[in-house]
């Protein structure tokens, strides 16, 4: 596209983000500040990842963009075409073929490989600020590893509600040092990101933080010797293609109390689909019935 | 009384502008030793406990810590982190006012359980078990663990805040006040159970307090301060029975007796 460096953002701005994304490599979990610019979308809608995104890309790079795991909502058709446009890399639907993946709320089903890269939206970096607001002093408590407040958060859930009630933005402890927050996935994949052999990249637009862990790095859960941490999803299987050990989205289908229960990441969905595995609700059972 | 003292301080000077705070302040405590600093307000008490304890540097002079292993360590010379664990599990700090300590929004057995979460304990069982122990220690039921300390009554906050205090066996604790506002029953009971915990763990203990017969309740030394001076110094009964700087004798004999 004309009138545009490649991939939107001139190479001043992306070597400036390339270096915070270095000294976050270095430091896993560390929240390197970065001077985030204005992007042609509005915050909140993932104007951190869009810039690392940029910052990263190659003319070989093949991107996918979910939101929410499915790549055909607003926020994923938008960034996906976005980058189509400004920087005419190739772009796919397909978590396996993807070399770059960024992401809002999820990370794919598919085990991610030593060749991808997977880039979060994150919309609050600091995961102590609902327990402490000063910013100077959650500095402070990452500088000295000051975590016993973060257990006092789980130590009240488990005495009002018998467990932690914290179902996605699960704070996570990264290579034994920084407590981190890994963005509002679901607890449900906190465990993908450990060991993962993907680099992980988190950009904070609003909040104009970066960080990161590097490929193969441990990424341990909070949680209570006599409570560990465990994930949740809805009893279901996808009705759609059956699979019983994917995390679920729940889907009001009319107005008479009926609900579908279907895999939130569309390709995994897809794929399964195609290899043949159905479930209660496809459209083949349906027609066949 | 062994020769080796817990904290000691030597020539400690600090001015606010025009105002002396502190002028040439020694000071000594021993384990196991109640020391109380009293004088008027704005006299430098709580200037010095605040000196004493690290968290106001002095212009001039050296706050000394022998810490468990036995080594002596300048208080104000430590880095940052090391101030930070020492005030986390060596020491603690019991506030005048409940809630500058106390996290209103957490519940008492959360309260109680911070600092042994911030050493790292892991084990929400024991803790919560060493909590409601605790709660016993400082006569709060146990029934009321898991309240919040709003629905608590001033004086069973105060004692909150020192079981929530002493829960790490810290082996020195400065009082700032820990009487002050509450009604003369309620502060009776409080200084009983401060006494019996001081005695019964072996506590050492800085004290400020403006009412000399809190110092003599609770005591075993006492420092005496006007204007940022030391006027007097020595032990309790000794000072408060025979005082002999003339702004002693006017503390003494200001006392209203009933």
């Amino acid at each position: 596209m004309t009138g545009y460096n490649f991939a939107y953002l001139d190479e001043q701005t992306k070597r400036m983000i390339r270096r915070s994304l270095l000294k976050a490599v270095a430091i896993p979990g560390h929240q390197v500040p970065f001077g985030s610019r204005e992007m042609p979308l509005p915050y909140g809608w993932g104007t951190g990842g869009i810039q690392v995104t940029a910052a990263v890309l190659g003319p070989q790079d093949v991107l996918k963009v979910i939101d929410q795991g499915a790549d055909d909502t607003t926020n994923a058709v938008s960034i996906r075409r976005f980058f189509a446009r400004t920087a005419g890399v190739a772009t796919t639907t397909h978590t396996a073929e993807a070399t770059l993946i960024q992401t809002r709320h999820r990370i794919p089903e598919l085990a991610l490989r030593e060749d991808q890269i997977i880039v979060y939206q994150v919309p609050q970096p600091e995961p102590l600020s609902k327990l402490e607001s000063s910013r100077a002093e959650t500095t402070r408590m990452h500088g000295l590893a000051e975590y016993g407040l973060m257990h006092v958060k789980l130590y009240e859930d488990i005495t009002r509600f018998g467990q932690v009630s914290i179902s996605y933005d699960y704070p996570v402890m990264v290579n034994g040092r920084y407590l981190m927050s890994p963005s509002p996935i679901p607890a449900f994949d906190n465990p993908k990101m450990h060991m993962m052999a993907a680099l992980q990249l988190f950009g904070a637009g609003r909040e104009q933080r970066i960080y990161a862990i590097p490929p193969y790095t441990s990424v341990v859960s909070l949680d209570f010797e006599d409570h560990p941490f465990r994930t949740t999803r809805a009893p279901q299987a996808c009705g759609l293609c059956g699979a019983d050990d994917s995390y679920l989205d729940e889907i009001v289908t009319d107005d008479r109390g009926g609900r579908l229960f279907v895999c939130s990441d569309t390709d995994h969905c897809e794929t399964r689909r195609d290899a043949g595995h159905t479930g209660t609700e496809s459209p083949d059972v349906e027609q066949a019935a | 009384m062994t020769d080796e003292t817990l904290l000691s301080a030597r020539g400690l000077n600090l001015r606010f502008g025009k105002i002396a705070a502190l002028v040439n302040v020694d000071a000594d405590l021993w384990p196991g030793e109640v020391l109380a600093i009293v004088g008027e307000s704005g006299s430098g008490k709580t200037t010095l406990l605040n000196v004493l304890s690290g968290r106001i540097a002095p212009q001039s002079g050296v706050v000394w810590y022998r810490a468990p292993d036995g080594r002596l360590v300048d208080v104000h010379a430590m880095p940052a982190p090391a101030l930070r664990a020492l005030h986390r599990s060596d020491w603690g700090f019991v506030h005048q006012n409940p809630r500058d300590n106390l996290r209103m929004a957490v519940t008492a057995g959360g309260n109680v359980g911070e600092r042994l979460m911030a050493q790292g304990r892991r084990n929400y069982g024991s803790i919560r078990e060493e909590a409601i122990a605790w709660l016993g220690q400082v006569e709060i039921d146990a029934s009321r663990v898991d309240d919040l300390p709003r629905t608590f009554s001033g004086g069973m906050l105060q004692r909150l805040q020192i079981a929530r205090t002493l829960v790490t066996n810290p082996r020195l604790v400065f009082m700032d006040e820990p009487t002050g506002g509450l009604d003369v029953s309620v502060q009776a009971r409080l200084l009983d159970l401060i006494r019996s915990l001081v005695r019964r763990l072996n506590i050492a203990a800085v004290l400020v307090t403006h009412d000399l017969a809190v110092a003599r309740l609770l005591a075993h030394r006492i420092m005496v301060m006007q204007a940022g001076c030391v006027v007097e110094a020595g032990l309790t009964d000794q000072v408060l029975d025979d005082p002999q700087h003339p702004y002693t004798q006017l503390l003494v004999s200001s006392v209203l007796t009933a």
